[in-house]
């Protein structure tokens, strides 16, 4: 098709304008924390003309940022494992059986996606406080208790997308492999799993940074040594100084992984999310 | 919060006439009956885990009187009935009034939110829909502030928000939109209200953006070359074939959308911190706050019943509303 003049600028006006409310933050994000404190707390400047990378060093002694990235990394990769495994299991059952209940589960799911976090928070919060109290299970400040709640928004979208994504794999494929004397098991994870990669990764991806950058459960559900980044950033706020400059390091620092990763696997997500979410 | 997809127990008329929507699984019974329910059981050991209980006791918590004397043992806090539910609709006292006053800022930020987040995800699709040199490179910038993680991304908007420090306040100068010598204040007071807007919005649209673009991908491009020889204009085609196209999609996106947006608590929580202005109380928000600091979490988790009922109802309606719309077609 041929493009009048009128797409073509709509199409420059949009990106241009699209562009610069995209990275105008990454540019301040980045640039301020390439300069001394005295800069960050100044009238803000274009360019770090005082270029230094003494915050990317600051930064790890500031404050523990070591532990809460590892406690990131370990309870963001354990929700999102952890619910994809189980998903896998439930949305395959969804997906190719008829059984009692199917329909109850799935609306249950779906129904669980509405809920505001607040209304999970607050229970989940008596409940750990009283099974401290009388089974002696400290489940606030655990990695447990974290990776519990975090599976309330991972796993219901993990079911939800694959079994959208499995209802698109043909049919014929299963009967080929239980015709070669295949169980369902075994067509499951030797057939399907294969075919699923794509959404199967788009769940991970999906779930590890929702995970990353939840907040609401961390702030309240972590303590001193299990304190997740998401939480922990805070701490570069003093009574004495705001840190401006470690502050911008530290978010240059912890969005590195999560968008490389993303940028990465970015062909995986978007395959797995249309083939999985838009029908 | 997670993603929703279409799925026909949802809305089993409108999925109807959508040709590949409804794939009724193969019937297997007689032997191995068992397997679904072997295979669905762990989902179902979690669920019961992590939403059904926690749910349970949530209602329950919210016919008591919970305050801080009883956290620790609470099946001694007092019965009220309906008491907190009393306290938070009654708009005349102090406790009601609040929270009309953040579910009045609340609607207004989700319209907005949604409504822009959701025309610059469209509009960024639309401009990308054919291939040009460079688009790989759009496309990929888009999708950066959805990777970045959320309070990385929002921490960043509140250090450009700053009042003398602030990058805001000096482009604003620079465009002689602003006093520079009396720059105002955007994270205290009404604009709080716009800040939080911008900052939702640059973290939600990418999301649009990515559904919409792989919407586009299913609209048959015949359709746009037929409609172009026609002598139909780039913006009669994308009412006539892109919105149409996208229904679907749409139907899942908005609501999403504002499911996310109306419970969106990040933004308002990173961006004030502990001195929320009244023009940012959004209701989560306003929920969590009133829960851990007055430490009464009977009434926090009456107002998050509350929410679930409204939020449940809109979508209730949405769904109906579909449903209707899309059976008439």
């Amino acid at each position: 098709m041929r493009e009048t003049t009128g797409f073509k600028t709509f199409r420059i006006i949009t990106l241009a304008v699209l562009a610069v409310f995209v990275l105008l933050p990454l540019y301040v994000m980045i640039t301020s924390a390439l300069k001394p404190l005295v800069d960050v707390q100044g009238k803000f400047t274009w360019w770090p003309t005082n270029f230094t990378i003494q915050p990317f060093i600051d930064i790890w002694s500031t404050i523990p940022l070591a532990s809460y990235f590892i406690n990131s990394v370990i309870v963001a990769t354990s929700a999102s494992v952890i619910s994809v495994i189980i998903a896998i299991f439930a949305s395959y059952a969804i997906s190719r059986y008829k059984f009692r209940g199917r329909n109850t589960f799935t609306t249950t799911i779906l129904a669980t996606q509405m809920f505001p976090g607040v209304l999970f928070l607050l229970p989940l919060y008596l409940i750990f406080i009283n099974i401290s109290q009388t089974l002696g299970i400290q489940l606030i400040g655990s990695y447990l208790g974290l990776i519990i709640t975090y599976l309330t928004f991972t796993l219901p979208f993990a079911i939800w997308m694959l079994t959208g994504y499995f209802d698109n794999i043909p049919r014929e494929l299963d009967e080929a492999a239980t015709v070669d004397g295949s169980t369902a098991i075994g067509t499951l994870l030797r057939v399907i799993l294969p075919v699923a990669r794509p959404g199967i990764v788009a769940v991970l991806v999906y779930s590890f940074i929702t995970a990353w950058g939840e907040v609401l459960f961390a702030s309240v559900l972590t303590t001193q040594t299990s304190r997740t980044l998401a939480v922990g950033l805070g701490e570069y706020s003093t009574q004495v100084n705001v840190y401006w400059n470690q502050i911008m390091a530290a978010s240059v620092v912890v969005s590195i992984p999560v968008v490389i990763g993303f940028l990465l696997l970015q062909r995986n997500f978007v395959a797995g999310l249309s083939a999985g979410a838009v029908k | 919060m997670v993603l929703t997809t279409e799925k026909p127990e949802v809305a089993p008329r409108g999925a109807a006439s959508r040709p590949g929507a409804v794939k009724l699984p193969k019937k297997k019974r007689a032997a191995g009956w068992w397997l679904p329910f072997a295979l669905i059981a762990p989902a179902i050991v979690f669920e019961l885990l992590i939403h059904v209980i926690p749910m349970a006791v949530g209602i329950w918590m919210s016919f008591l009187k919970l305050t801080q004397f009883y956290i620790a043992n609470w099946g001694a806090a007092p019965f009220v009935g309906l008491g907190n539910y009393q306290i938070a609709l009654n708009f005349n006292g102090a406790q009601g009034q609040a929270l009309l006053s953040s579910f009045v800022v609340t609607c207004g930020y989700t319209i907005l939110v949604v409504g822009i987040a959701w025309a610059l995800g469209m509009a960024a699709a639309v401009a990308l829909q054919k291939t040009f040199r460079g688009r790989a490179i759009f496309r990929t910038m888009f999708l950066i502030p959805y990777a970045v993680p959320v309070f990385a991304g929002i921490i960043t908007w509140k250090f450009m928000f700053q009042q003398n420090t602030g990058v805001i306040n000096q482009i604003l100068g620079a465009l002689h939109l602003i006093d520079p010598n009396n720059p105002p204040f955007w994270l205290i007071g009404n604009n709080a209200f716009a800040a939080m807007v911008i900052v939702a919005i640059w973290k939600l649209w990418p999301f649009a953006f990515l559904m919409l673009m792989a919407g586009l991908q299913t609209i048959n491009e015949d359709l746009y070359e037929a409609a172009s020889l026609d002598g139909a204009k780039p913006f009669r085609q994308w009412r006539n074939i892109t919105l149409p196209g996208l229904g679907a999609v749409n139907n899942v996106l908005l609501l999403v959308l504002f499911l996310w947006t109306f419970n969106d608590f990040n933004t308002p929580f990173i961006l004030f911190g502990g001195a929320e202005p009244p023009a940012g109380d959004l209701v989560s928000f306003h929920i969590y706050n009133t829960s851990f600091i007055t430490l009464n979490f009977g009434f926090g988790s009456a107002m998050s019943v509350l929410l679930l009922l409204f939020l449940m109802l809109v979508s209730a309606i949405y769904l109906a509303f579909i449903n209707r719309r899309s059976r008439r077609a």
